[in-house]
């Protein structure tokens, strides 16, 4: 299972939980996996934060793969100038 | 003089890829065939004008129009009622969602003004003096509101409220009272007070920073045509002209698909082009009056109405060991968002410690509204404050602990492997190399004279993939044309010529980029976060294979051989078959000439969402001189280094490090909102604004690091053009700071400000 590193932005759909485990071999069955395990976090993270996957930060994509033993980081989407 | 410390490349040796070929747009921007925003114009068109609030707080009672509309040659007025008034939704119009409620109420206000400048109503007329006239016969009455427009007094109890329905998100229960805190954020990790306490030396310190423009040269400007079908067209400069389409359709209430936007040449935007102002106004105005309208922004209109970023207070604490080791950080950001949520502390707040290694730590960052324009991004949005901060602490910290800056920062670097203060474990980065350099430069070990400082600081910025699409045609001659969706505000039309060119095998003279309209290619997020090398570089570069992989196919055909048994070299097919070793290699030429007979155009399109950009990071060195007759600070000598992966085309990068430099110099010296007790700002012109000329600045070097190779692009890009501006704001405090023998923690560093440190010094 990929270990999940979230922020405080999910703290208050994971009741404080800032690393786990869950089951999800892309992006979006990660999130699926998310909101079953904490309900409303999945969309939370859909449309608000940016995935880091073994260090690479993943934005709006689905189908990103992930690896049984990947890092995933939830950090806030990343804007620019 | 600029270097490049580089790595053996694996790969064969590149041609065009890291050569300086000259830029394709720059004829026509030193002969002035360039049109830039401004310079469209259509027949029958109507001068677009503004009117602004003379109130930075104030509620609209009525306004009444009747007399404007009553002028000879006024064609159409608009207020807030003649837009729809939306509900809160966030979009993705660009990098990061808007609430599309307060874009809209920023276009044009509607029940308060919230800042001075704040658009009320619009008019068009035949021409500017008629336009102007009639903005003076518009009758607003008001009833004028406290405001505020300094950040903590803002978020003090009793405040001035902005917005009646804003509670402080990001807090552990949902606040009872309204604020003006729209946002709190928070990175932590470790044990704060086990790492203080472990501490052998703490430094301590408030910053603070001013807003500031972004500074482009060439103002806001469109020209937008109503058609009588309900299809619009929209010329404008811009950093993106999808993201035009798309407020624009949500702000009007239209389709996208009824919007064409035509992106101008751009003169300057660094992030502050990146949403609307004047092109739904212009819509609106056509569409009431059956003419196009043009509207081009004045100065003033610029500064009094666009976004600055923020001014901001930052808060700094540092524990560290005897040997140098940082084991506590503990930083609050307190960021002015002007009259609508959303100033860049989040980003800020991620990048503050991002440099370092650190066991502890708590980041706090606060986004709070005040009477002041809505800030809009400005390269790499909300780093270089908390940098700022930071890296003026760290610059402390080293001086009490007899350590050099470079060492210091040595010493808590993060490395490969390291896990980021914001989340992820870093990979394939160079900042220790970009420490290396600057170490190793003639300029570290040159000393220095009486009056002189020197300052050292180190900055990064995440860099953004995103969605873009790319087309290649080859034409029947063999020469190709590329085009993209992003307007080239850094040199992106010579990248995109360049990587399509060494995919092709293509001299580079035969590829011309071209920048395409909103109908003529699919979407492409605009240009910002240094994205578009990376990932409509990706895009082109996978559409110049799909070219090639459609000449291998034609000349397999052609030789009645498998496709497999034809590979690309040197812009040529050339057989493998051992029993067709009479054919001769096919040129790009030869294929191109015999398309008709071969399947038809040669044309393919690529549409990504690119991932994976790779972060940036840069290390700056600055000496200054400071008059200590008049405070005056004269920047003698600056050297930059940047992690940039591979540079595509090298002297374009060095232009955006030396670009980001000269902005932050300006920033830390003399670049500063300056606001009088009605809120009004003082300074809204180029003559009180003091932004750096070239008469300003030494030559700013660059050096390249190579070494780290974004695994994600093909040829190894990162984006190069936002973390140049991260640390000159301390380099710059540190080193006048090391000149003058006293801390200087408020920007801007004017003169006025630094003679006043030198005569508290004397005593």
């Amino acid at each position: 299972m990929a270990r999940v590193i979230a922020g405080s932005e999910c703290w208050p759909f994971t009741g404080g939980a800032s690393e786990f485990e869950v089951e999800g071999a892309t992006v979006r069955d990660l999130i699926a996996s998310l909101d079953a395990r904490f309900p409303g976090l999945g969309a939370f993270v859909d449309k608000r934060m940016a995935f880091a996957i073994d260090g690479e930060i993943h934005q709006d994509a689905w189908f990103s793969p992930i690896r049984p033993d990947s890092e995933v980081c939830l950090i806030p989407k990343i804007g620019g100038g | 003089m600029s270097e490049t410390l580089d790595k053996p490349a694996a790969k064969a040796p590149l041609t065009i890829v890291g050569t300086r070929p000259i830029r394709p747009d720059g004829a026509d921007k030193v002969t002035g065939r360039a049109a830039f925003g401004a310079d469209f114009h259509m027949p029958g068109q109507l001068v677009g004008r503004v009117l602004r609030s003379p109130h930075a707080h104030a509620r609209i009672v009525s306004i009444d129009t009747s007399k404007a509309k009553a002028l000879p040659g006024v064609k159409a007025i608009v207020t807030a009622a003649d837009f729809p008034d939306l509900a809160s939704e966030m979009v993705e119009g660009s990098e990061a969602s808007s609430d599309i409620r307060d874009l809209s109420l920023n276009v044009m206000a509607r029940h308060k003004v919230l800042y001075h400048g704040h658009a009320v109503a619009a008019v068009a007329a035949v021409s500017g003096d008629i336009a102007e006239e009639a903005l003076a016969r518009i009758k607003v009455t008001y009833e004028v509101l406290p405001h505020v427009t300094d950040v903590e007094e803002a978020m003090a109890p009793g405040a001035p409220l902005l917005h009646d329905h804003l509670f402080t998100e990001g807090l552990e229960a949902r606040p009872a009272q309204a604020s003006n805190i729209a946002r709190k954020h928070r990175f932590v990790r470790g044990d704060l007070a086990e790492g203080f306490a472990a501490a052998d030396v703490v430094v301590e310190r408030r910053y603070d920073t001013k807003a500031t423009h972004q500074g482009y040269i060439e103002p806001h400007a469109c020209v937008a045509a109503w058609g009588e079908d309900g299809r619009c067209d929209v010329w404008c400069s811009s950093q993106g002209q999808f993201t035009i389409r798309s407020y624009c359709a949500k702000v009007l209430g239209l389709e996208t698909s009824d919007i064409r936007v035509t992106p101008a040449e751009i003169g300057g935007g660094f992030g502050g082009k990146t949403t609307v102002y004047l092109e739904p106004l212009a819509l609106a105005l056509s569409r009431a009056s059956g003419h196009p309208v043009k509207m081009v922004m004045s100065r003033e209109e610029v500064f009094r109405a666009t976004g600055p970023t923020s001014g901001g207070v930052i808060e700094v604490k540092l524990g560290a060991k005897k040997d140098g080791t940082i084991v506590a950080a503990e930083v609050e950001l307190k960021f002015q968002a002007g009259a609508f949520p959303g100033s860049p502390v989040g980003t800020a707040a991620m990048t503050a410690l991002a440099c370092y290694d650190i066991p502890n730590f708590s980041i706090v960052g606060w986004d709070v509204v005040t009477n002041t324009p809505k800030t809009a991004a400005y390269r790499a949005p909300g780093a270089p404050i908390s940098a700022f901060g930071v890296e003026s602490a760290v610059d402390e910290l080293a001086q009490k602990l007899g350590l050099d800056a470079i060492a210091i920062r040595e010493k808590n670097a993060v490395r490969d492997g390291t896990k980021a203060s914001y989340g992820p474990t870093f990979q394939n980065i160079a900042y220790v190399d970009t420490l290396k350099v600057i170490k190793d430069s003639a300029h570290w070990n040159t000393p220095l004279g009486p009056n002189q400082g020197r300052g050292f600081a180190v900055g990064f910025w995440f860099n953004v993939g995103g969605e873009s699409t790319a087309a290649v045609h080859i034409g029947e001659d063999g020469s190709a044309v590329v085009v993209t969706g992003n307007p080239d505000i850094g040199g992106s039309r010579a990248s995109m010529a360049m990587m399509a060119a060494e995919t092709l095998g293509l001299p580079i003279e035969k590829v011309r980029p071209m920048i395409a309209d909103t109908n003529a290619i699919g979407y492409s997020m605009l240009t910002g976060g240094s994205r578009v090398t990376f990932a409509t570089g990706m895009a082109v570069v996978q559409a110049a294979e799909k070219v090639v992989a459609d000449l291998r196919g034609r000349a397999a055909k052609l030789w009645d051989v498998a496709a497999d048994q034809v590979v690309w070299q040197g812009g040529q097919a050339v057989c493998l078959d051992p029993a067709k070793a009479d054919k001769k290699p096919l040129t790009i030429e030869a294929l191109a000439a015999q398309s008709a007979r071969t399947g038809g155009p040669i044309s393919a399109q690529a549409a990504i969402n690119a991932q994976g950009p790779g972060p940036g990071f840069a290390a700056h060195l600055c000496d200054v001189e400071v008059d200590p007759e008049t405070g005056v600070v004269s920047v003698l000598r600056y050297t930059a280094s940047q992690d940039v992966g591979k540079a595509i085309h090298p002297s374009y990068v060095e232009g955006q490090v030396q670009g980001g430099v000269a902005q932050g110099v300006g920033w830390a010296l003399n670049e500063e909102y300056v606001f009088d007790a009605d809120g009004r700002m003082e300074n809204a012109g180029f003559l009180d604004y003091r932004m750096p000329v070239a008469s300003d600045l030494p030559m700013l070097d660059a050096i390249l690091v190579e070494t780290a190779p974004n695994p994600r692009h093909p040829f190894g890009a990162k984006g190069v053009g936002e973390v140049p501006i991260v640390p000159p704001l301390a380099a710059v405090a540190n080193a006048v700071s090391a000149a003058i023998g006293v801390r200087m923690p408020n920007l801007p560093l004017s003169p006025p400000k630094v003679l006043a440190a030198l005569d508290a010094k004397a005593g």
